[in-house]
């Protein structure tokens, strides 16, 4: 054991004093592994990144909420046509399920309209305008940087008034003040009420809340779309997660007799969950992982061949070096774990600089997308440069474990 | 008894399409305590002959016994043990590991025979000291001069106590004066007990020995005792 530390101790010495010997050289191939080490950091740190983003863009949903809809969202076994062919979900259909729906404590139906809004010069282009009643904001977790959402009088009577998200009214209102304002939407005159307060899942692109605007239901098929255009999705939110379930069945049975629908009838509408888009997006971020995982593994595999390369010049140089060993009574697996070894400590001293400028990186990264580097990214990047320069060791290793002592003492 | 003893090696090289015999066929029994030179000109298989005495390569025909044990037979490991334990290595090079100081350099077969740290140390010492390098432990061999670079390469030959000592044109880089003092230390060794084979084209290196081997063509031309051994004078080396 002793033995081994002061081979390992002797072998780190003999590298360390080769690459002191050849700066240039050493520093062009250990690039390679700082590159490899760093890419693959930063990439498993990115997808953490992206992977939080999600995670926080699906919670905004709410985990108590279901989304009865026309459309399965994250759907693998019906044929989209099929679902193209079914009927769209009313309004009406709404209201009936609403009466008759005991356990939601909210329920709201949205349709969505793409719409510029405009206040005087300025105006802000496809908006998703998302028409909704005044329990819309019961079944969501958004809050408000002023105003409020509209009531139930507004809603019911399709009263001309509107709530911004914080994006929209940012570029509406620069210098803010939106409240009370009259924006118009297709020539239609809307006062704002609200202006919600900034979500920031960036994740969800248009379908983030900050860039949209909501208003009374009634209102959307008044100026913008006929009713039959689009379906009416129904937000329904459960008193907690324990209720789902029930909410769910309780949905289910109300939707089929509101949509009569014979016992041997398929549903005709699907009750869409957070739980589906986490699978769904499991599964993206998942193919992103190994995409990304897989590229920046050819940069380190890139590195290794660098590694390889050199330790094969290394042997060749110390040819003579191997021979006085061999004849001194070095045997083939003494050599082998000589250049294994020092490979292997190139190639973690590489992989040492690459962590740095990985966490260097990750602090400018972490300025678009809050990330940091875990300690299982430490771990990640030490182990797998160490694997690194054992497998691109081997080879150079065992061609100078072979060697003839006869013809390596001989060796000019 | 016989610490080697070879009962009719050849040694045939494939050079091409061509077959090269570097040994045709050689008998000889090597004594402990002698003192043997080989000599012979280039071409004569001196060489092939010390690999093979210093297990450094294994023969193509005959049986080669070093102290009982079937050198012909062994792999490469094996050999390696035999080297490291029985056998001291004196290049005409010198052969040291260049970025390794005095000290290290004599450590490093011990290293190989797994001996523990401190004790390899102090019998690295012991070694310098023996061949009057005590002075010079931590130097490296570009801070030597040549002579003193043999001498480190003499102590580690001796650090593992040896069964033979193998010397393979140990002068020849050097100059007389200095060659004459390399010899003289030999002859102190050998007076110690130890024995020691001697590898050389020169008359009067080889006249040191007290049997000299002279070959040629890959035959042994004449084995014979040196009849007015030239003893050297006492000459750097300490007892032990």
């Amino acid at each position: 054991m002793n033995n081994f530390l002061f081979e390992l101790k002797e072998g780190l010495l003999i590298s360390l004093r080769a690459i002191r010997a050849n700066k240039v050289r050493a520093i062009l191939t250990t690039l390679g592994i700082v590159i490899g080490i760093a890419s693959v950091v930063l990439m498993s740190t990115a997808i953490k990144g992206i992977d939080n983003a999600f995670q926080k863009g699906v919670a905004s949903l709410g985990s108590d909420n279901l989304y009865i809809d026309k459309w399965e969202w994250f759907n693998n076994d019906i044929p989209w046509w099929e679902m193209r062919n079914r009927r769209n979900l009313s309004l009406d259909e709404y209201k009936k399920y609403k009466d008759l729906a005991k356990l939601p404590v909210a329920t709201a139906p949205t349709v969505w309209s793409n719409q510029t809004i405009k206040y005087r010069e300025r105006s802000v282009e496809f908006i998703i305008l998302q028409g909704t009643n005044e329990e819309y904001i019961k079944t969501t977790n958004l809050s408000f940087s002023g105003g409020r959402f509209f009531n139930e009088i507004e809603s019911n009577g399709g009263r001309e008034v509107v709530v911004l998200g914080s994006e929209v009214a940012k570029k509406l209102f620069p210098r803010g003040g939106a409240l009370d304002q009259t924006v118009k939407i297709k020539g239609h005159k809307f006062k704002v009420v609200g202006v919600l307060s900034e979500q920031g899942s960036w994740v969800m692109g248009n379908f983030n809340p900050d860039n949209q605007a909501f208003l009374p239901i009634q209102n959307v098929f008044k100026y913008f779309q006929s009713e039959n255009l689009r379906s009416v999705t129904f937000n329904v939110r459960a008193a907690n997660s324990t209720m789902v379930e029930a909410v769910k069945e309780e949905a289910v049975g109300i939707m089929r007799r509101v949509r009569g629908l014979k016992y041997n009838e398929m549903n005709d509408f699907s009750i869409n969950q957070q739980e589906a888009l986490l699978k769904t997006i499991n599964q993206t971020v998942g193919v992103i992982q190994i995409a990304g995982l897989f590229i920046t593994g050819l940069s380190l595999f890139v590195g290794a061949i660098g590694i390889m390369n050199i330790m094969f010049v290394s042997v060749k140089e110390r040819t003579r070096e191997i021979g006085i060993r061999k004849a001194i009574g070095a045997k083939r697996r003494t050599i082998l774990g000589q250049f294994i070894s020092e490979s292997a400590i190139i190639c973690l001293i590489g992989g040492m600089i690459g962590l740095v400028i990985a966490i260097i990186l990750s602090l400018v990264i972490n300025q678009f997308l809050p990330t940091s580097v875990q300690a299982d990214a430490f771990i990640l990047a030490i182990v797998i440069s160490i694997i690194t320069g054992i497998l691109s060791g081997f080879a150079p290793a065992y061609m100078a474990a072979k060697l003839d002592p006869v013809e390596a003492l001989r060796y000019e | 008894m016989n610490i080697i003893n070879i009962e009719h090696i050849a040694k045939i090289y494939q050079v091409g399409s061509e077959e090269v015999h570097a040994l045709r066929d050689v008998s000889l029994k090597i004594d402990k305590n002698e003192y043997v030179a080989i000599m012979g000109p280039s071409g004569s298989g001196k060489s092939t002959l010390m690999n093979m005495l210093g297990c450094l390569d294994t023969p193509t025909k005959g049986i080669y016994d070093f102290k009982g044990n079937n050198v012909s037979q062994m792999n490469d490991n094996e050999l390696a043990a035999i080297r490291n334990k029985e056998i001291g290595f004196v290049f005409q090079t010198f052969n040291l590991l260049a970025r390794s100081n005095a000290l290290h350099n004599v450590e490093l077969p011990l290293i190989y025979a797994g001996v523990s740290s401190s004790e390899r140390k102090e019998r690295a010492r012991l070694a310098l000291e023996q061949v009057g390098l005590s002075d010079r432990i931590h130097h490296k061999p570009n801070e030597l001069s040549g002579g003193q670079r043999q001498r480190v390469s003499i102590a580690r030959a001796l650090v593992t106590k040896p069964s033979i000592i193998l010397a393979d044109e140990p002068t020849g880089n050097l100059d007389t004066k200095t060659g004459e003092d390399i010899m003289a230390l030999f002859n102190d060794i050998y007076e110690l007990g130890n024995t020691i084979i001697l590898v050389t084209h020169e008359e009067y290196i080889a006249e040191h020995a007290a049997r000299i081997i002279r070959l040629r063509d890959g035959l042994i031309e004449k084995d014979e005792m040196v009849t007015k051994r030239y003893v050297p004078k006492k000459n750097g080396a300490s007892k032990v």
